[in-house]
This record gives structure tokens, C-alpha cells and sequence, in this order.
């Protein structure tokens, strides 16, 4: 009897395939491009194009350890060290393409900031050194809490004209129905993705946050793709099946629930894991994974500007702190672990005023560390342990001030 | 000749204590408002009446600063909100934050909570900025300024104080620009830490004041013959190039700065707003004209050619790179004009500038080998 298919071997094979395909598509003379993380891609998948996301690229070889000599490599050619490791990973690469996991060199790129402006200087540098086409769907940082209708006026602007290049680079036609098409799907698939991070608010959380990782690779790279609802749908049953048998993903069952603030450590995510493990923390979400759940209605490009446009990273102090405070209702969460992310400075540098803000409006501990996502050099096991050995402390004293706190308000004496 | 120096003095003395001409303001009740790094619309502050101040950091500790910060924030992002924390800039009305770069944004978020008796003037500046609607995204975020000037300063903004104020930022432009070309012919004269301070001053004058202080500079200099300049010239490029400390040591090795490319000094005033009709596009359109800086969007890098171009054109030994500690704006940028330049056999220097904790010594010890190794290719 052939053997059941997992979630996560679909998961395996579709990001394998996403890799062959684009390499198969450069052999076979097809234009590639590269994308930032958050573009737009309803724009590339309506146009049918092949597409790869460097950052994607860079977690997986920091994730196989291949990080180092990338990261060397461009320093030797002058990038700082302090620049976001993604970065250096992929200027290297693309020089080089010294990597276990290949990606075919792009024909165009298409970066939009939603996330940081570090992306539009390095891609302007991928632009300028293999003289291909960039197209840059800015949004203007969000000072107040949402865009300003200027704001969604100049984005669908720029959409218009992402259009115009897209057909210019192709010298095909945009399809504007296909467009619809692409709209819906990809909203049915943030639709999916929502429910799959939503049920982790069952206690125990059926999957483990790590596992949020990697399937959120799917939703970077296919999130308008009909084999990402697949996906989706089967994960999606995998969780329903464990909240009705009330299985946890740790075997003593789990202790403290736990938010991670940030991107993972790829280098070191297996270490990471095992020290969760050890503790008894289980990630049950993370600030991460929850950008790709795009959601408007489609055919509305003013919705479809707005939420791109509202990215976490790329809003205020006070959307920030409601976003976790939500978070940390919905999820039941006993502490947050922020990871002060050397490489990224737009998540780390209001990191410190969040916390506060968190803290005082919920009560739910906090603590962080000092890491990368895939500069391995900038990551100290040490610490990361002690730090997870206190934040496991302050919870339990948290729980069990708050236990004898409760003892005491129904004490009918 | 006494002329000149009294008017290099004054340059240098407002640059150096910036305080005397702010307590000066305070004294007449005219309204201040901090313009933070880089761009910031001052011809908006200039005609609701108010005095616009360059807030560009300064080199000093930080101890509160890092309740907001980890270390790795540029050094001008940290000491400038350190110096608002310390209460250094409560005479201010308010301070405009652009959000070029990812430290900005977050700096303006944080300024919020830890300055919060200094009112902060959000700017999110378009980057696609050739697009028309650029322009017109831009115009409405000036507008929205433009109303938050009008409340402070309890009075409306005609369009014609806009278009008077245009006028006199395209004319100290115009006078700067031709500062900067004079300098190079009195190189001994103009060090470089005066050529910075000449520049610098303007951040804390009016317009109107520095423009007539400037130009009287030019005309002073101008009747004595161009002076011979035996040391060697160069080009800087970065966000700014201070601490002061290391214009001294440009000086006590010889070399000149011919030419500069910082976001301090001529990328503020190498281009006009455009005139036009309606005052307020004008302004945001200038945005649009603008070329060769790291926070321009430029998928050509053509700054890199501006670079080589302003090396020759100035007939300059070397470039030297002043780049901000942990600016990815300028790092990035760094490796590909690194490549045109050597290209081209133009010396390039890289010094890693920081207002924190700088490293003069080994800043001076780069310094100096560059001079001697500039000397010896001719
Ligand atoms: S890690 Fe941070 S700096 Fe790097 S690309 Fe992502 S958001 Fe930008
Ligand atoms: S120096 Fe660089 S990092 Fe700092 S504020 Fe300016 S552009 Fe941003």
C-alpha cells in the first residue's frame, strides 16, 4: 500500500519542484525573475512567469549551513559586514552561484519595500551589475496607521506601470481576467494560511512553531498557485485531526507558550529546536509567518495596495503594539522571545519600545537574544540557552504568581 | 583682508556653536523647527516664519539613547535621538523625520515616544520618484506639513511667503555651488574643516544671512590671485564627513577637498526647485529632479559614473569614502563605485566614520598612508 502523503512531504516536493522548475524554465531560454519576499505577485503569476525569491534562497542555504563562504565572498568584494546577511548571501551568489541549492540568475527584478528599503539598495546593485530591469512597487512607510489615500493613489500607479514593464519585458499582453483569477486564488490561499496559524491558538498547539518556517516557504514562493491550496488543505486536516485527539507536539505535553519575534536563525535552527525541546517552550506563532496573509477583495486595487502596503514592518509603533497584543490574547501566550536580529534593522530597531509596550498592556514575558537569521557568526549558543532557561523561569513565576493570586481572590474567608 | 577673516570666522563660529545662533532665535520668539537627515522641505518652515535646524547628530555618548537603539543603529540616528532625549533640542517646535532608510523610519517611531516634548513631524518621501504620481503623493504629504507649520505657528502659509522662500533656498543653493567651486582655488585658505563649517553654518542661520555671509566670502576671496596648492586634492563622498576632527587631519596631511558628494553639503544644493506655478508642487517635484545620492532610487547606479565624472572634473588625486558606521544606505553602494573608480585608476579611501565611538587614531593612521600613497603616483 503505498504510503500516505504528508503534508510535509508535499511541502518537499513542491519547494524541490519550485527549484528544478525555474532552472528547467532558464535552460529552456525562458525569462526568470527575482522577487522580494512580499512583491505583488498576483502582477508575475498573471504574466505566468517563472519566479524565485532570493530571500527564500538565502534561508535555504543558511539553513544547509552554506552560508559562510557566500557571506565571505561578498565581504571580500567590499560589502560590510554589517549589512542584512540575506543580502550578502545573494550578491555573492549571484556572482558565484556557489550553492548546494542552484537558482538560475534572473532576467528581470521586481522589489517592493514593504518590508525594509535595505531591499531596494540591494537590488538596485543586482540591477546595476547584470544590467537587467528592475521594477520597484514602492509604499510609502506608514507614519500613521494605515496609508494615506495619496498613498494608494500613487501605489496603483506604480502598479499600472509594473504592468507596462512586465509587458515590455515579456512583449506579451497583461490578461486582465487571468489577473481576477490569480485574485482570488491567492486570497483563497492567505484564507488557508490564516486558518493554518490560527489553529495553533488551540491549546496544545498541534504544530510546532518551527514547522511555520518552512511551510510559510510556500507562501512566499506559490502563495497564487493552486498547489499551495493543496497544501494547505492537507496541513490544514493534519492540525484538525491532532486538536480533536488533543495531541501536542511535545510528547510531556506543553508547558509554556512561547511567541518568536522575528525571523528564524536558519544557521542554527536545529540547535534552536533542541533547546526549545529541552525547556519545554513551544514556538506556537511567530510575527513572521503572518505577512503573507494578503487578504481584499479581489478586483479592488485599492485593497490590494492596502495591504501590501500595511506589512508590519512597514508600520507604526501603535499598529505594531496591537498587532502583538492581538497575538498575545488570541494565542495564550506566556512569553515572547525577541530576537534582536543583527541583520535586520527595521524589525530590531523599535524591537526595544515594543517590548515595553507589550509587556504593560498584557503582562506576558519577555525576553531576548542576539542572533541572525543567516550570518552564523553572529549567533552565540551560550546565550540563546541561558536566555530560554530564564524566560522558562519568569513564565513559571509569572504562572504561579498569578496562581496563588487566584487562590487568594476566591478564598470566600 | 581683516574682511575675510572676520567672515570666516563668523562661517566657522556658527558652525562650531550652533547654540549662540539659536539663543539668538529664542531671544527674537521666532519659532525653530529641527529638520532631521537627509531632505527635509525647510522652504516649507523658511515661510511660515520659522527658522528651520539641521539636526545631523553629534559626537557624544550614549546613555539613554539605547533604551531605543541596540549599538548597531548609525551613529547619527543614535546621538541625535540621545541629544533629544537629554533635552538638547526642547527650543524646537518641532522636528520634521524623513523615513529614507530603515533606521529613519524607526527613529521617527521612537522619537515619538522618548522626545515627546518635541513634536514630530512625520515624511514618507515617494521612491519611485519619476513617476507623476510621485509628485503628486509628495505634494500631499508637504500639504499635510504645511498644516501642522500652520497650527503651530497659528497662521496660514500664502503661496507667496512658499514661492519667496524658493527663491532664497535656490539662491543660497546657487551661491553654495559657487562657494564650492571657489574653494577649490584657495585650497589654503579654505582648509577642509572650513569649507565644512562654511557649508555647515547654513543649517543654523537664516537663509537670507548665510547666503549674503557666503557671498561676501566669495568676494573677498576673489580679489587675491588663486593660491598654489602643492599638497594633493580629493573628492569626498558619504552621508557627511565628521567628526571635525578628521577634516584636521586631511590638513595635516596635505590633502584638499576639491569636491564633495555628501549628503551633509552639495547633494542639498545641487539642484533648484523647479519654479512653477503652485509653489508646493514645485517642492515636491524637486525631489523628482534629483541624482547621484544613496537614498535616490537609482537602478543604474549612476552615481558611480557622477562619482568619476566630479573626480576628473575636479582633477582630484583620489575619492575618499566616508561612510557612517552601519549605513547600509551608503555600504551598499559602496562596492560598485568601488569598481568604476578602480576602473578608472582613481584612488579610493574608505573611512568608517562613527559618532559614537570613534576611532580618530585609526582613522588618522588610514588617512595618512592614503596621503602618502596618493603622493607617490605622480
Ligand atoms: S532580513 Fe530585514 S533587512 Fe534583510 S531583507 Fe528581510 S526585512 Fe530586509
Ligand atoms: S546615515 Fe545612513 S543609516 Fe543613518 S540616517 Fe542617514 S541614511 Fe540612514
Amino acid at each position: 500500500m503505498p504510503e500516505k502523503l504528508t503534508s510535509r512531504n508535499l511541502l518537499n516536493q513542491l519547494q524541490t519542484r519550485h527549484y528544478t522548475n525555474a532552472y528547467a524554465a532558464k535552460i529552456k531560454g525562458q525569462l526568470v525573475g527575482w522577487a522580494t519576499s512580499i512583491f505583488p505577485q498576483e502582477f508575475c503569476e498573471t504574466m505566468d512567469l517563472t519566479v524565485v525569491y532570493p530571500e527564500n534562497h538565502a534561508a535555504a542555504v543558511a539553513a544547509k549551513r552554506g552560508a559562510l563562504p557566500l557571506l565571505e565572498q561578498a565581504e571580500s568584494e567590499g560589502y560590510s559586514m554589517d549589512l542584512c546577511s540575506y543580502a550578502r548571501i545573494n550578491l555573492a551568489y549571484m556572482k558565484s552561484q556557489a550553492a548546494e541549492i542552484p537558482i538560475p540568475l534572473p532576467d528581470f527584478i521586481l522589489c517592493c519595500n514593504n518590508i525594509c528599503n535595505t531591499l531596494i539598495k540591494w537590488y538596485e546593485n543586482i540591477a546595476a551589475e547584470l544590467n537587467i530591469p528592475m521594477i520597484l512597487i514602492d509604499v510609502p512607510y506608514n507614519h500613521g496607521y494605515e496609508p494615506t489615500p495619496a498613498a494608494i493613489d500613487y501605489i496603483k500607479s506604480e502598479f499600472g506601470e509594473c504592468i507596462r514593464q512586465l509587458e515590455k519585458i515579456t512583449g506579451r499582453p497583461f490578461n486582465h481576467e487571468g489577473f481576477r483569477k490569480v485574485m482570488i486564488l491567492s486570497n483563497e490561499n492567505s484564507r488557508a494560511w490564516k486558518r493554518v496559524l490560527d489553529l495553533n491558538q488551540a491549546v496544545p498547539a498541534p504544530l510546532n512553531g518551527f514547522e511555520l518556517f518552512n511551510y510559510m516557504s510556500q507562501m512566499v514562493c506559490a502563495r497564487g498557485r493552486q498547489e499551495t491550496g493543496e497544501l494547505l488543505k492537507l496541513l490544514i486536516e493534519e492540525l484538525e485531526e491532532k486538536i480533536k485527539l488533543g495531541k501536542s507536539c511535545y510528547e510531556d505535553g506543553e508547558k509554556c507558550r512561547v511567541m518568536w519575534d522575528g525571523i528564524a536563525c536558519w544557521p542554527h535552527i536545529k540547535h534552536n529546536f533542541k533547546a526549545f525541546a529541552k525547556n519545554g517552550i513551544n514556538i506556537v506563532c511567530s510575527s513572521y509567518p503572518e505577512a503573507w496573509v494578503l487578504l481584499y477583495e479581489p478586483g479592488n486595487l485599492d485593497e490590494l495596495a492596502k495591504v501590501y502596503s500595511m506589512i508590519g514592518n512597514n508600520t507604526c509603533m501603535e499598529y505594531q503594539a496591537d498587532k502583538r497584543e492581538r497575538e498575545v490574547k488570541n494565542f495564550k501566550l506566556d512569553g515572547i522571545l525577541f530576537h534582536v536580529n543583527r541583520s535586520c534593522k527595521v524589525m530590531d530597531f523599535m524591537q526595544y519600545e515594543q517590548q515595553r509596550l507589550v509587556a504593560a498592556r498584557t503582562g506576558v514575558s519577555i525576553m531576548n537574544f542576539d542572533g541572525d537569521q543567516a550570518d552564523p557568526r553572529n549567533f552565540a549558543a551560550a546565550q540563546f540557552e541561558t536566555r530560554l532557561e530564564a524566560l522558562k523561569e519568569i513564565v513559571a513565576h509569572h504562572k504561579s504568581a498569578k496562581k496563588s493570586k487566584e487562590v487568594t481572590n476566591n478564598d470566600p474567608a | 583682508m581683516t574682511q575675510l577673516k572676520e567672515l570666516m570666522s563668523a562661517l566657522d563660529n556658527a558652525a562650531k556653536h550652533p547654540a549662540q545662533v539659536i539663543n539668538k532665535c529664542l531671544e527674537e520668539k521666532r519659532l525653530m523647527i529641527g529638520c532631521a537627515p537627509e531632505y527635509c522641505p525647510e522652504e516649507i518652515v523658511y515661510a511660515a516664519g520659522m527658522l528651520p535646524v539641521g539636526l545631523w547628530g553629534g559626537l557624544t555618548s550614549i546613555k539613554n539613547a539605547n533604551q531605543y537603539f541596540p549599538a548597531f543603529a548609525c551613529s547619527l540616528v543614535q546621538t541625535t535621538l540621545e541629544l533629544g532625549m537629554r533635552g538638547v533640542y526642547d527650543g524646537l517646535a518641532g522636528v520634521i523625520v524623513p523615513a529614507h532608510c530603515d533606521h529613519l523610519k524607526c527613529f521617527g517611531q521612537d522619537w515619538k515616544v522618548a522626545v515627546p516634548q518635541v513634536r514630530f513631524i512625520p515624511l514618507a518621501h515617494p521612491i519611485n520618484r519619476k513617476l507623476e504620481a510621485a509628485v503628486e503623493y509628495l505634494k500631499s504629504e508637504y500639504s499635510r506639513i504645511k498644516s501642522v507649520l500652520e497650527e503651530i505657528g497659528g497662521q496660514p502659509i500664502s503661496d507667496q511667503a512658499l514661492s519667496e522662500a524658493i527663491e532664497i533656498y535656490n539662491d543660497h543653493r546657487k551661491t553654495l555651488r559657487e562657494f564650492t567651486l571657489i574653494a577649490r582655488d584657495y585650497c589654503t585658505t579654505i582648509t577642509p574643516s572650513l569649507r565644512h563649517n562654511v557649508i555647515k553654518s547654513g543649517y543654523f542661520m537664516d537663509k537670507l544671512e548665510h547666503t549674503q555671509l557666503v557671498n561676501g566670502l566669495i568676494e573677498e576671496l576673489k580679489k587675491a590671485p588663486p593660491e598654489a596648492w602643492q599638497g594633493k586634492r580629493v573628492v569626498l563622498t558619504g552621508i557627511m564627513a565628521e567628526p571635525n576632527e578628521i577634516l584636521d587631519m586631511f590638513e595635516d596631511y596635505g590633502l584638499a577637498v576639491v569636491d564633495d558628494d555628501l549628503a551633509q553639503e552639495s547633494r542639498q544644493f545641487r539642484t533648484d526647485v523647479p519654479q512653477g506655478t503652485d509653489p508646493l508642487e514645485g517642492l515636491a517635484r524637486y525631489w523628482s529632479c534629483m541624482e547621484g545620492c544613496s537614498l535616490l532610487y537609482d537602478p543604474q547606479k549612476n552615481r558611480r559614473f557622477m562619482l568619476k565624472r566630479m573626480a576628473e572634473e575636479s582633477r582630484a588625486d583620489g575619492v575618499v569614502a566616508c561612510i557612517m558606521k552601519f549605513c547600509e544606505m551608503e555600504e551598499f553602494d559602496y562596492p560598485i563605485y568601488k569598481k568604476t573608480l578602480e576602473e578608472a585608476k582613481i584612488p579610493l579611501l574608505y573611512l568608517e566614520l562613527d559618532l559614537v565611538t570613534p576611532s580618530l587614531e585609526q582613522v588618522r593612521t588610514r588617512i595618512q598612508s592614503f596621503a602618502e600613497m596618493i603622493s607617490r603616483k605622480r
